[in-house]
């Protein structure tokens, strides 16, 4: 008859036995040995915005909205374009109403709160347009966060959104230095853009490229050296957002100007 | 409605997904872990350290920081767009995040806090166990008492001498080894804040230090607060039983060891304050000396908007007249509740303006984000996120301090160290 003693001292044996052969499947992941055996992967996908072609008419987001089901009158979205007004004063004046859903309709700046601001034509010394998105880091903040790892990158370089997993702790919302991540109206979970990973996967643009009519926008594979946008980010001078929190950014801007947030 | 939208008035320009996403329940979460911990450090004084003076406070925080301790995930799971997805954390955690330790430290101080007052309390456990055996005659209660200490008891029923030294032994184990679990399990929650290199407010390495040294103040703020008011009513309840018992004890006696513990429980708070105070204005003194590029919208927010906040709740109220109370000479009960009191608001007034404070800026840069608590309770959100969600997680250890001791009490139990 075994004693309690002697139950204790077998069982830990035995869990120690069975643990260590275990967590030896974990040393050997057979798929991350077999992905180092092939390499960098082929796709990394990247986005390429060009700031001197957009003019702010905001179908870009009324396309991602309907595309990805983001309720449409909810005041949160997967993208949204900014207006950067410079006065002579040297003043920076930025707006994005309803994140320019229905474009800039008004001369008026939106300064929330403050309520709308008249600026003449006379005093505007530059203007500009900037889309913003999910810049899809290459060392995303938010991954590293998730408590639950909801949110995850996969190879080709997207981060993704578990909506099955995520608690909702609203962690990675605070995590991002771009604050492009909300709680998504219906599901209650934290939603962001993805590239229209559903689109590109299966070899289409993203909804808000193809709804560009100026070509502001456009996603490519920086893996590929013949891709045109990658071709653009490797010879000509193109800038990213917030570099110095090192988060690695993948969205890259042409005509960047140094006002942009 | 979008989440944060209700709470949320932005003023020129913050990006269109941003609000106000950790509202109250998160200022509350920081505040209750902090009490916790501090409860728990002020009961391991004595039980660690042997400061004698504060033998009879030590079993009374132990007990609070029990009562306490479900409250300090309360608010959590209460803020959580899935609270019944919360166990993930356990399930899968993922851990580069700083959250999902927070199951384990949780647990292992739970295990740590409930084993120490087990110990502390096995003497009596069995005492009444024998007690209620003897009684010839059990009534309902008693025999429902019988049943919980029994299994309380857990067949540990040797109350020798021999085993009794071995109780006193863990105790002191259980205290020692809860002293850093309870500054990690806060620091920790410093950690959480601190890390977040998106928010400039939060992104300080000095974060966890400040929440420990804080927690440490609120907690025996509230450990005096509670361990004066249940006095009070004590002093009240022996004054009427005395008319018909003249030989209980008289209420000045009482009165003067109150004075006793206070005084010396006041030293400690005062000590850990100026730490904490310390060390956030060191924190406030370096973000305005380097100014890097956040520094001018922090300071519209620290010296402008957060003005009231910052510095006359928390610093003015929250931290220097109670400071001024506790140092002036012939220390009074009536000054010391009050003086705790305004320390508690001082804390309180220091977890929202890190938390709120922290978001009530654009990432932008370019603008800001005011916070209106919402009152009153007509949406489940805005209860849970609202002033009324915010008392109940209030409320909660108190009810639970009182189910506690009607089973472990903290006054008149022999002690056996």
């Amino acid at each position: 008859m075994m004693n309690r003693r002697e139950f204790c001292k077998k069982a830990m044996i035995v869990v120690g036995g069975i643990a260590l052969p275990l967590a030896a499947l974990e040393v050997f992941n057979p798929k991350r040995l077999q992905a180092e055996k092939e390499g960098r992967g082929k796709v990394r996908w990247a986005f390429l915005v060009d700031t001197q072609k957009c003019v702010g008419c905001g179908f870009c987001v009324k396309a991602c909205k309907i595309e990805n089901e983001i309720p449409y009158d909810a005041n949160v979205t997967r993208t949204w374009v900014e207006r950067y007004v410079i006065t002579r004063d040297g003043t920076t004046h930025i707006d994005s109403p309803k994140g320019a859903r229905d474009g800039f309709t008004t001369m008026k700046i939106d300064q929330n709160k403050e309520g709308m601001l008249d600026i003449s034509s006379a005093d505007i010394e530059k203007a500009f347009f900037v889309p913003k998105l999910c810049n899809q880091c290459d060392n995303p903040p938010c991954v590293q966060v998730c408590p639950v790892g909801a949110t995850y990158q996969t190879a080709d370089g997207v981060v993704l959104v578990d909506r099955t997993w995520c608690i909702g702790c609203g962690y990675c919302i605070m995590g991002c230095p771009y604050s492009v991540r909300f709680f998504h109206p219906v599901y209650h979970v934290a939603e962001k853009c993805n590239f229209c990973y559903h689109r590109i996967s299966q070899g289409m643009k993203t909804a808000c490229v193809d709804a560009c009519p100026f070509g502001a926008r456009r996603i490519g594979n920086l893996r590929d050296p013949d891709d045109p946008v990658t071709k653009i980010i490797m010879t000509e001078r193109v800038n990213v957002l917030k570099e110095e929190y090192g988060t690695k950014p993948q969205v890259f801007y042409l005509g960047f100007s140094k006002e942009v947030k | 409605m979008v989440h944060g939208e209700a709470w949320t008035i932005k003023e020129f320009f913050v990006y269109p997904d941003e609000y106000i996403y950790w509202s109250i329940q998160i200022v509350m979460y920081p505040f209750m872990t902090g009490l916790v911990a501090g409860a728990f450090v002020l009961s391991s004084l004595y039980h660690v350290f042997g400061v004698k003076q504060l033998k009879e406070i030590a079993r009374f925080s132990l007990v609070f920081s029990l009562s306490l301790l479900p409250v300090a995930m309360m608010p959590l799971l209460l803020h959580l767009q899935q609270p019944f997805r919360g166990i993930n954390v356990l399930m899968t955690p993922h851990f580069t995040s700083a959250i999902a330790a927070f199951g384990i430290v949780f647990t292992t101080y739970g295990m740590i806090v409930a084993s120490e007052i087990w110990f502390v309390y096995r003497g009596f456990i069995v005492e009444s166990v024998l007690a209620l055996r003897g009684k010839k005659e059990r009534n309902a209660v008693d025999t429902l008492r019988l049943v919980i200490y029994t299994v309380l008891a857990m067949g540990a029923m040797d109350l020798s001498a021999e085993a009794l030294h071995k109780d006193e032994r863990a105790v002191g184990l259980l205290a020692a080894i809860g002293i850093p679990v309870a500054c990690f399990l806060h620091g920790y929650a410093g950690f959480i804040f601190g890390s977040v290199k998106a928010n400039a407010l939060w992104m300080t390495p000095l974060m966890p230090v400040i929440f420990i040294c804080s927690a440490v103040v609120s907690g025996i703020a509230l450990c005096m607060i509670t361990y004066i008011v249940t006095m009070e009513i004590r002093k009240l309840l022996l004054t009427w039983k005395r008319k018909d018992n003249p030989w209980f004890p008289s209420t000045d006696e009482l009165k003067g060891a109150e004075v006793q513990v206070v005084t010396m429980t006041a030293k400690y708070l005062v000590m850990f304050l100026v730490l904490a105070i310390t060390l956030e204005l060191l924190d406030l003194i370096f973000r305005g000396y380097t100014a890097v590029r956040s520094w001018d919208i922090l300071r519209s927010v620290i010296y402008e908007k957060d003005f009231t906040k910052i510095f006359i709740l928390q610093y003015g109220l929250g931290n220097l007249i109670p400071f001024i109370i506790f140092l002036m000479p012939r220390l009074t009960v009536r000054k010391a509740a009050l003086g705790s009191l305004l320390v508690l608001l001082g804390v309180f007034m220091m977890r929202w303006n890190v938390v709120i404070g922290g978001q009530a800026f654009s990432a932008s840069f370019a603008g800001f984000m005011e916070y209106r608590l919402p009152i009153w309770p007509d949406s489940l959100e805005n209860f849970k996120e609202g002033l009324f969600g915010a008392l109940t997680v209030i409320a909660t250890p108190f009810v639970l301090f009182f189910l506690v001791t009607r089973v472990l009490p903290v006054f008149g139990v022999k002690d056996s160290h």
